[in-house]
């Protein structure tokens, strides 16, 4: 069964249609797996055998029934876990929070919804940042995840809980969302595919809030040919979700096997400059060499403001943060403190006490943005600059079909080595930030490795609505090369 | 500018979050190391230039004046701090 680990989910649909293998020992491989390495990783902070068991029973029936039926849904009876911002039925939705460490949630996310409706089996519920504020998972409530390249090392963030699952093959995929690079930046700190669609493409329906106008769901595999399919389930448009975009259906692996011949790949100078580690821009340089052989072009682009993203973005998701976060007042759901004098008190210190430091700090800086006298000069000035920044897309994708460059700015980094500096910190999403602020898509993937051995993520960003078309130039790129295959040698 | 501890004490008070004097000082320094790297913003020249509200150009969709959700009261206070009688109970506003 050892190989089915590192299965595509292509091969584990044929598998269960072959009948080699059932959903439920499929289910079970992947459980034994968490039982046996999650205590170290730390990557699952909700698990629950039987409920996963019985949906996985549930699948197999569904085969058995009806062959046809699961024809139109391939991924029928494979596993996948989901980010712990998603809400899902019966199951505790934390948000790597305090405030909802008893919060079981009594509805499904949109994406939740139309994944298990395609027959995937949840295996648990994924650590991550607080609320999805963070870049190294070091906020969660729940304690860190462990990158499993090397333990010592954070795996990322936001979905560091979701990146350290599959690349500990704990989970075939898993869900991710990203504000500011919380799938990309993971992806490529733990060496796999993560792709951030275009804004509107997945619902945010019951995926708690952090920035309303730069969340977005997407999947996180091993493979670019993963992603596409996860992303045919996840993508569509939902009413209940105010900003989901009425598009008709799109088949995101219609362009895998096209060839990459004539492909003008743009890369921006501004993301090719001082910043970026030598290691990484090693594996960068060799993986955009690879292109070039593949029979692609490159071409220089420029991206002026896009300096701009992170301290626009610091204004931005924190006023949308501190609006969103104000549901979490103690009286509905979530945490309320066990003693207090009158309501606002009650208000205060429940907030006080269920809120973690990076999420106050958050809510804070929105909340001195957005107060009276201070909003033009800050949040309406950052809201035009996001401006410059998406215009900036506009005049680059003019010149190339796709920009590359750097997901991160460095490998995974030590425990602690960023976590005292809120500013440093940020600037870990330095190269993702701008494609959430133009509302563009964006993926990693893994291109090689750098210092200690550790992942290097190659972002490409596509034009609005571009995903079929970056999962192609990824695919093509991952049929030529195998640092997508690469596993974790603690975790074999 | 930079913000003193009474501004953070404004701010956290607007935000109904409680801070103890010692966290009062920590988040200001932090505060303002944040709005220190932000202040770059404003030596840009955004004359002229429409703000971004969202990351695409959408109209509020209006729906049908119906019902479509399903009364599910139990459930949803099911997870709630406190209720009684299907009522929300928070500490008394009016005496």
């Amino acid at each position: 069964m050892s190989d089915l680990i590192s299965s595509s989910l292509r091969e584990l649909s044929a598998a269960l249609a072959a009948k080699k293998v059932s959903a439920v020992e499929l289910a079970a491989v992947f459980l034994d797996r968490i039982e046996k390495l999650n205590p170290t990783l730390n990557a699952f902070i909700a698990l629950d055998r039987a409920k996963t068991l019985a949906q996985a029973q549930a699948a197999d029936e569904k085969r058995r029934v009806d062959a046809g039926a699961t024809a139109n849904s391939p991924l029928c009876g494979i596993p996948l876990a989901h980010k712990d911002i998603f809400c899902t039925r019966g199951w505790r939705t934390s948000c790597g929070s305090q405030m909802l460490a008893n919060f079981v949630s009594p509805y499904d996310a949109n994406v939740v919804e139309k994944l298990t409706g395609a027959g995937m089996v949840t295996l648990g519920k994924l650590n991550m940042d607080e609320f999805a504020m963070g870049s190294s998972n070091e906020t969660s409530y729940f304690g860190p995840v462990k990158n499993p390249w090397d333990v010592s090392r954070v795996p990322g963030g936001s979905s560091g809980g979701s990146a350290a699952a599959v690349a500990a093959r704990l989970t075939p995929a898993a869900t991710g969302t990203d504000t500011g690079g919380s799938i990309r930046q993971p992806a490529a700190l733990c060496g796999l595919t993560g792709l951030k669609p275009t804004y509107g493409v997945v619902s945010r329906y019951g995926m708690i809030a952090f920035a309303s106008s730069l969340d977005q769901g997407g999947p996180m595999a091993k493979s670019a040919d993963d992603c596409a399919l996860l992303l045919n389930a996840m993508a569509g448009f939902d009413p209940r979700d105010s900003t989901s975009l009425e598009r008709p259906a799109e088949d995101y692996t219609r362009d895998l096997e096209k060839p990459l011949a004539g492909l003008k790949i743009g890369l921006p100078k501004e993301f090719f400059g001082d910043g970026m580690d030598a290691d990484v821009r090693a594996a960068v340089d060799a993986a955009l060499a690879e292109y070039r052989k593949l029979g692609a072009t490159t071409v220089e682009v420029r991206l002026p403001n896009s300096g701009l993203s992170v301290p626009a973005y610091y204004v931005i998701a924190p006023a949308e943060a501190s609006s969103n976060l104000s549901r979490f007042d103690g009286v509905r759901y979530g945490h309320r403190a066990p003693e207090y004098d009158d309501l606002t008190e009650m208000y205060s210190r429940s907030r006080a006490q269920g809120f973690g430091a990076e999420v106050k700090r958050r809510i804070l800086i929105g909340t001195y943005v957005l107060s009276h006298g201070y909003y033009d000069a800050y949040y309406l000035k950052a809201q035009k600059i996001r401006r410059l920044i998406a215009a900036d897309f506009v005049e680059a994708f003019k010149q190339c079909d796709v920009i590359m460059g750097p997901t991160s700015p460095s490998v995974a980094f030590a425990f602690g080595a960023k976590s005292a500096d809120p500013v440093q910190m940020y600037l870990s999403d330095i190269y993702t930030i701008s494609t959430n602020l133009a509302g563009l898509p964006g993926m990693s993937l893994p291109c090689g490795f750098g210092n200690n051995n550790m992942p290097v993520g190659l972002q490409i960003i596509g034009n609005w609505f571009g995903e079929a078309k970056m999962l192609s130039v990824a695919h093509q790129y991952q049929k030529a090369t195998d640092w997508h295959t690469r596993m974790p040698e603690g975790v074999k | 500018m930079s913000l003193n501890l009474e501004d953070v004490a404004r701010i956290a008070r607007l935000a109904r979050i409680e801070l103890s004097a010692a966290e009062r000082e920590t988040t200001r320094d932090q505060l303002n190391d944040i709005l220190g790297f932000i202040e770059q913003l404003q030596a840009v020249d955004t004359t002229g230039i429409e703000p971004m509200a969202h990351a695409v150009d959408v109209v509020q969709r209006l729906r049908p004046d119906v019902v479509t959700e399903t009364n599910r009261r139990a459930d949803f206070q099911a997870v709630a701090p406190e209720t009684e009688a299907g009522l929300y109970l928070v500490p008394r506003v009016v005496e």
